[in-house]
């Protein structure tokens, strides 16, 4: 399979793939690791008069600290999230999580950034930003405006990226001291995407839950935060009854689409496991 | 969409060539250059079998557009070979039966090759994980391990004076 035609533009800065963003409209593509977009473009989904590869822009890559804020390029890709010391140190969770995306290969290539402003429901990022409550740089035309992950994500490909922006930084603060986290995801095979996933970052006061974040992964139209899940134990002492009780309310939300993968009724209740997977090894390792 | 020039080092020779920029690096590789060791499979990166190295990292070339490698150097499968002597991920594979159809060993040769790099004194689980982007329809899993420990073993021998 081979692509439609298409223009070829390889900007070194920002400022030039939002200029060529600005002349091209709708009928430009950005192109990131190009593991989604490129096997769209084969298959017909997508059929851009021009490709802007960001690939040569070295400011969108690397990973640095901030004060208390980790700042990641959004073109590191997942294999440099998974060596890098900075987020082993201070958000682990991220590099955890990466180990479960896709395959070596694909990892050399696949980018932070173009994994959540796809806007897929089944890629992992979206639903890990929003447990790390991370937000988003874009550059426009305008200039730079930081977004939260939360209501980033509007719908299936539907993003608060506006067509003529650029994202340049994915922002995280760094991990408490003692915080527990894990991702848990279902899948059929090495590199398939999640049947259901769950990410969740917890934080403890003695027995009791003093903070809780819970993302789901590809049970909608959309990463999905599960904020009542996340009430059923906030303030509350961790054990098995409000763990149950959270990964009711997380089911509750799901909504996924039936595909090979799985039907509703399977993947909404591989969701609750996963929330509860997920949430008794994240407080496994609070502190 | 015209054609650009672009400049790429394969298997340490320099190849300037111009190509359409919606020409894959699979068949930049197949087609201009008779390189045809990298297959196509599954043509959606799932499968692995057209695996090559650009600058030192496994990429799989069925979803990289030859354009972006300009300037840079790719390594194939004809390029492991050194002077009609196989390279030990190719003798490992050859040893250990690590073949049956065929199909898949470029793509599996050329990830050993850079896996071995990466680690080189694997567990066969690290050996599993870092082989997992490569799919053999065959199921010859197994001796693939083998093939991937023995070229491992072999490449940490003292090379002979």
């Amino acid at each position: 399979m081979i692509p439609p035609r298409f223009d070829y533009h390889a900007p070194k800065t920002v400022g030039e793939a939002v200029a060529l963003l600005g002349q091209w409209g709708s009928d430009a593509k950005l192109l990131a690791g190009g593991h989604s977009l490129l096997p769209m473009m084969k298959l017909r989904f997508a059929q851009p008069a021009h490709l802007i590869d960001i690939n040569r822009i070295p400011e969108l890559r690397g990973i640095r600290e901030e004060g208390g804020t980790i700042v990641i390029g959004a073109m590191t890709v997942e294999n440099e999230l998974i060596s890098s010391p900075i987020l082993q140190a201070k958000v682990p969770l991220l590099c955890e999580a990466a180990k479960l995306i896709a395959d070596p290969q694909v990892r050399n290539r696949g980018t932070i950034g173009g994994d959540i402003a796809h806007g897929d429901p089944g890629n992992d990022h979206p639903a890990l930003s929003l447990v790390i409550e991370a937000s988003f740089v874009l550059e426009g035309p305008k200039g730079r405006r930081t977004v939260a992950a939360d209501g980033f994500f509007l719908g299936t490909y539907m993003t608060q990226l506006e067509e003529n922006e650029v994202m340049c930084e994915i922002r995280v603060p760094a991990f408490a001291h003692g915080t527990g986290y894990a991702y848990e995801k279902l899948k059929r095979k090495t590199g398939d995407w999640a049947t259901a996933g769950c990410a969740v970052v917890i934080r403890k006061n003695g027995d009791q839950v003093s903070h809780v974040r819970i993302g789901l992964t590809n049970v909608a139209p959309t990463a999905l935060r599960a904020e009542e899940a996340e009430a059923a134990l906030l303030n509350k002492p961790f054990n098995a009854a409000n763990v149950q009780a959270a990964a009711a309310a997380a089911i509750a939300i799901c909504n996924p689409a039936e595909d090979l993968r799985g039907d509703i009724e399977y993947k909404t209740a591989m969701a609750g496991e996963m929330v509860k997977r997920a949430l008794n090894k994240a407080w496994a390792l609070c502190a | 969409m015209t054609k650009k020039l672009i400049t790429v080092s394969v298997n340490g020779k320099k190849e300037e060539k111009a190509v359409e920029p919606r020409t894959l690096l699979i068949h930049f590789l197949r087609e201009e250059l008779n390189l045809t060791g990298a297959h196509i499979g599954c043509e959606t990166s799932h499968c692995g079998v057209c695996t090559v190295d650009i600058d030192g990292q496994s990429v799989k070339s069925c979803t990289h557009l030859a354009i972006q490698c300009d300037g840079s150097e790719v390594l194939t499968v004809e390029g492991l070979a050194n002077k009609g002597v196989l390279h030990a991920v190719q003798e490992g594979f050859y040893k250990e039966h690590g073949l049956q159809c065929g199909f898949c060993t470029p793509g599996m040769l050329m990830r050993a090759y850079r896996f071995l790099q990466e680690n080189p004194s694997p567990s066969e689980d690290e050996i599993r994980h870092g082989m997992s982007g490569n799919l053999c329809r065959c199921t010859g899993y197994q001796n693939i391990i083998k093939a991937v420990q023995y070229a491992a073993k072999k490449l940490q021998e003292p090379v002979a004076a």
